[in-house]
Order: structure tokens, then sequence, then C-alpha cells
């Protein structure tokens, strides 16, 4: 009895999500429909399904160059923010030095970066990876940098006084411990690179989910638009359950096996 | 026969020169291989003078003199083990214990290739502490008493000459803290070597040191020194008996003293008669 009571509750957890998802696309039909609410407003699922279908092809195309774009801006963001995050969390020096820098860049909306990149870096993909990259480092390098001043100075002590170095105590402790940090920090950062290649694209391409939307808008064909729309977030919930999936193979001693600890995401 | 660890009129400040005196003027020397316990009341400094010891902190003023050589950064031969158990929780029980052979020359080099008899030498530590069995549990998978005998296997396991021990039965029960005095004495008499214990616990200074230096309030220095003769093995019982039950009293009469000169001092009344 209890048990199957259980069984159902972990079945219910896998479901909701669906239900929650395809839900809100009923509703979302249901609202056009009785509301009489013309496609150039607010398209149907089914009308943005229809624009999928028609135009799938090119769609695809697009939608392989915005990922291309972001996974790239995204592979430099870890590295770079790897980097930063080790420089900035085991240096004091550093970080006071590198503090304030860091904070003004954060304020910067990129979308005010891209012209500039666009300026440097000409139209096309190059500018998209790059305002990926500066846009998803920054959670990244803040994780790992938090993960490092968690360590404990009694372990600290322990090593030193065991003659360890400075680089010794970071491969032995401090990368270990920020790895839950940095795991956690991949799925905010992500997310985050699709903004950043998307924006770029609207501005300065002839490729891209980005400028797919910016066309289809121009010539008034909202489903396409919403058809780009999906296609982002399909791509962005995909890649997020992806690293998601890595984070719990990686650091599951972090959450004790079993219940849950959440660990700060940064902005 | 010169002294392993010797500090001369050693005084520690934290913060400059407005900051908190920890330390003041301390002395205190130890044969080697024997075990010493430092009491006193609870802010005097212990683990200051530990960190001293260790080299992870430089005095403000004096000498500090281990194995025959001045102490001016973190000695390389020590063993350490704290209150809190520190286990690194992405490891095993058994990788936890062996941290120290992957820092300490010449295990470091030779880990690898010898990776089997030392894992064997991790094991049969974590044997005579009772935790076979555990080697490939993760930290948080055991209990707190046994995590704290993991540490223990984690000071002891390089064969550190000098193990400093702050408290480390601090957060256990009364009948896990027994018995690891009892693995304790086991493995000094078994090793020997020089054994630094700072503990709140009397009847544990008194059971497992040969020598208890007993530290007035803040700014702490050695106010009394005490041999306890009492032979090995000593066992629990030892503990009932009357000349154990009167050193303890002795020390406890020290503590309250100096802990009540430390609060009329700092009520603005004179300082009652000093001790001896
Ligand atoms: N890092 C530090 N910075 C400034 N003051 C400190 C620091 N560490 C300790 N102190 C001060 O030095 C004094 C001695 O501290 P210490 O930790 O050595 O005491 P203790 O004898 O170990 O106390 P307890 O028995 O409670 O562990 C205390 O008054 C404390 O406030
Ligand atoms: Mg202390």
């Amino acid at each position: 009895m209890a048990i199957s009571t259980r069984i159902t509750r972990r079945q219910m957890e896998m479901a909701i999500p669906w239900i929650v998802t395809i839900g809100i696309f009923v509703v979302w039909e249901l609202v056009v429909v009785i509301g009489n609410i013309q496609s150039f407003v607010l398209p149907s699922p089914s009308a943005i399904a229809q624009a999928f279908v028609q135009f799938r092809g090119p769609i695809m195309g697009h939608a392989m160059f915005t990922l291309v774009n972001t996974l790239s801006g995204f592979g430099l963001g870890i590295v770079f923010g790897l980097l930063l995050g080790v420089a900035i969390g085991s240096s004091r020096l550093v970080y006071n030095g590198l503090y304030p820098v860091l904070i003004g860049f954060n304020s910067i909306p990129k979308v005010a970066i891209a012209p500039i990149l666009v300026l440097w870096l000409g139209i096309g993909q190059a500018p998209a990876i790059a305002t990926a990259f500066l846009i998803c480092f920054f959670p990244i390098a803040v994780n790992v940098a938090t993960g490092l001043a968690t360590v404990e100075p009694e372990i600290e002590d322990v090593l030193r006084s065991l003659g360890a170095s400075k680089l010794d105590i970071l491969m032995k402790i401090g990368l270990p411990r920020s790895m839950p940090y940095f795991f956690a920090s991949l799925k905010v950062a992500i997310t985050l690179a699709f903004v950043g290649a998307v924006i770029s694209e609207t501005i300065a391409s002839n490729e891209g989910i980005g400028f797919l939307m910016l066309q289809a808008s121009s010539q008034f064909r909202i489903p396409l638009m919403f058809a780009g729309v999906v296609v982002i977030a399909v791509m962005g919930v995909v890649t997020y359950v992806f690293f998601a999936a890595i984070e719990r193979r990686m650091t599951g001693w972090a959450t004790r096996g079993q219940q849950g600890t959440q660990f700060a995401t940064g902005s | 026969m010169t002294p392993f660890v010797e500090l001369d009129r050693v005084s520690l400040r934290y913060g400059g020169d407005g900051g908190t005196l920890a330390l003041d003027q301390t002395s205190l020397s130890l044969e080697q291989g024997e075990f010493a316990a430092v009491v006193g009341p609870s802010g005097c400094g212990k683990s200051s003078l530990m960190k001293l010891v260790t080299g992870l902190l430089p005095p403000t003023q004096g000498n500090i003199i281990v194995a025959g050589r001045e102490v001016g950064g973190p000695l390389k031969i020590v063993g350490m083990a704290f209150q809190n158990p520190t286990m690194l929780p992405w490891r095993t029980t058994l990788r936890n214990v062996m941290l120290p052979l992957e820092i300490v020359q010449p295990h470091r080099s030779r880990l690898r290739q010898e990776r089997a008899a030392y894992e064997a030498r991790a094991k049969d530590l974590l044997r005579t502490v009772g935790l076979n069995g555990f080697e490939q549990k993760h930290p948080w998978m055991l209990s707190g008493g046994m995590q704290q005998r993991a540490n223990l296997c984690r000071s002891l396991i390089h064969e550190p000459e000098l193990l400093m021990l702050d408290e480390p039965f601090g957060a256990l029960d009364a009948f896990t803290r027994e018995e690891l005095w009892q693995v304790m004495q086991d493995l000094w008499i078994e090793r020997k070597f020089t054994c630094i214990l700072v503990t709140h616990d009397l009847r544990e200074a008194a059971f497992l040191a040969d020598t208890i230096f007993v530290m007035s309030a803040r700014p702490g220095r050695i106010i009394a020194t005490h041999r306890v003769d009492l032979p090995r093995p000593r066992s629990l019982d030892d503990t009932y008996r009357p000349e154990f039950v009167s050193l303890v009293h002795a020390i406890r009469d020290q503590i309250s003293q100096v802990r009540s000169e430390a609060r009329a001092a700092e009520a603005g009344a004179p300082p009652v008669a000093k001790v001896a």
C-alpha cells in the first residue's frame, strides 16, 4: 500500500513537467480560438506547428547555426570562466583588483555591446560567438570563486603542515570542492549563451534563429517567428537537462546521494 | 638530551599593534616521544599555540625550535587533527586517510608504484581504530565518532614525528571518547611520536599525557606544569584511583582560579593572590 502510493508519487513527479507544458499549449490554443485572436497578434500553437512543418528545412538550418555559435561561445566561456574563477578565488590581490571591473562589466547590458562587437568582428558567426561568450563566462567565474572560498581553513592547515604547495591545495581540495558550484553554474551559463547568440544574430547576421525571427517579423509571418521562439526554448531546455544530468553524475557527493542541496547559481 | 619542541618566551599578537595579545611570553619544552597536554580556560590561546608550533603562524616575539631547527614556515613532518574532522566528502574513507601520502615525500613519488602496499598500510591503520569494512564508504556515511577515528588515521598515516591534536574528541559522547583515548594510547605506545594534545577535558589530559601544561586566561602563559607518573598502559579504571583523581582536582582548581582572576580583572577589581 505504502509502496504503491510512493510509486505513483514518483510517476507523478516524472509526469508533471510534461503535463504543465502541454497544459500551457492547450490553454493557449483555447484562448486564441475562443477569443478569436488574429494570428498576427498571437498565433495559436497549431498555427505555429504548421509554420514549423512548412519551413522545417530552413528553421533547422538556422537552429544549427545558432546552436553551433552558442556552444562555441559557451566552450570559450567555460575555459575562461574557470581560469578567472580560480584566479580570483585563490588570490586576494587578483580578487581586489578585478572585482570592480567585473561588476562593472557584468552590469552592462550585452545588447549594448553587440553593435561594438559587430564593428570589430564583422557580421555573422564571430560576433554571435563573442556575445555568447561574454554573457556566459561571468556566472561560471563567480561560482568557481565562491566554491574555492568555501574551503575550510582547518583542512588547509592540515595540508600546509604537511608541506603542501598552493597548487597542491588547489588540486586536492579547492577544485574538487568548487565542482558542484561549477556544474550548477553551467546550467545557468548555457541558457545565457543562447540569449547572447540570438541577440547578436538579430543585430548582424544573415543566418541563425535570431535572423530568422527578424526576417519573419518584417514580413509579418508571425507564426514563423513564434516557431523560432519555440525552437530556441526547446534547445535551451534540452541543453539545460543535459548539463543538469552531468552535474548529478559528477557531484553526487555534494547532495549526499539523497536529499537535494541547493547551491548558489550566480546571476 | 635537547628538547624536541622548545618555545622560548613566545608572544603572539593578532592584527597588528593594537590587536589581541593571544600569548604572552610562553615558554615550554618537550622531549622527543613525549605526550603533552595543554589545558586552560577557553580563549586562552591554545589553538594559537598549535599554529605557532607547526609554523602556520609566525610568532610576534620569541623563538620556536622543533627538531633542532628554528621554525620559519609550515613544518613538513606534522600530523594534525582538529575537533571538526574535515574529511573530504568526495573521497572515500580510505582515500581520505591516504591524502597525506599524496603530499609528503618520499611517499608522494612512491605512491603510484607502491599503491597496493600503501593501501594495505592505510587499511591496517583503519583496522586498529575499528573501522575495517568502512574503507570504501564516503565520510558522510560515517557517524561523527567514526569520522573522528578516520581523522586520527589521516593524521598518523605518514608516520609524523610530531602529532598535534586540537580537541579531537571534544564533540564526541563520553563512551566514544574514552574508547578513543585507549586507541590513542595504544597508537602512541606503539609508535612513540611526540604529541601535543589540546583539550578541555582534564581526565583526558591526565589519562593520555606525560606532562600537562596549564595555561592562564588570555593572554596565555604557562602557569603550571604537572608530570603524570602513572604507569603505562593506563586503563580506564586507573582514572578512578586516588592519585589520578587528586591530580585532576588540583588542575581544576588552578584553572578555576585563573578564570576568576581574569573575571575580576575584567571587572576592574584588583587581582587576587597569584598562582605560583
Ligand atoms: N585569526 C584571529 N584573529 C584575531 N584574533 C584571534 C584569531 N584567532 C584567535 N584569536 C584570538 O586569540 C585568542 C586565543 O584564541 P585561540 O583560538 O588560540 O583560543 P583557544 O585557547 O584555542 O580557545 P578554545 O579553548 O575556545 O578553543 C582569543 O581571544 C581569540 O579571540
Ligand atoms: Mg581552540
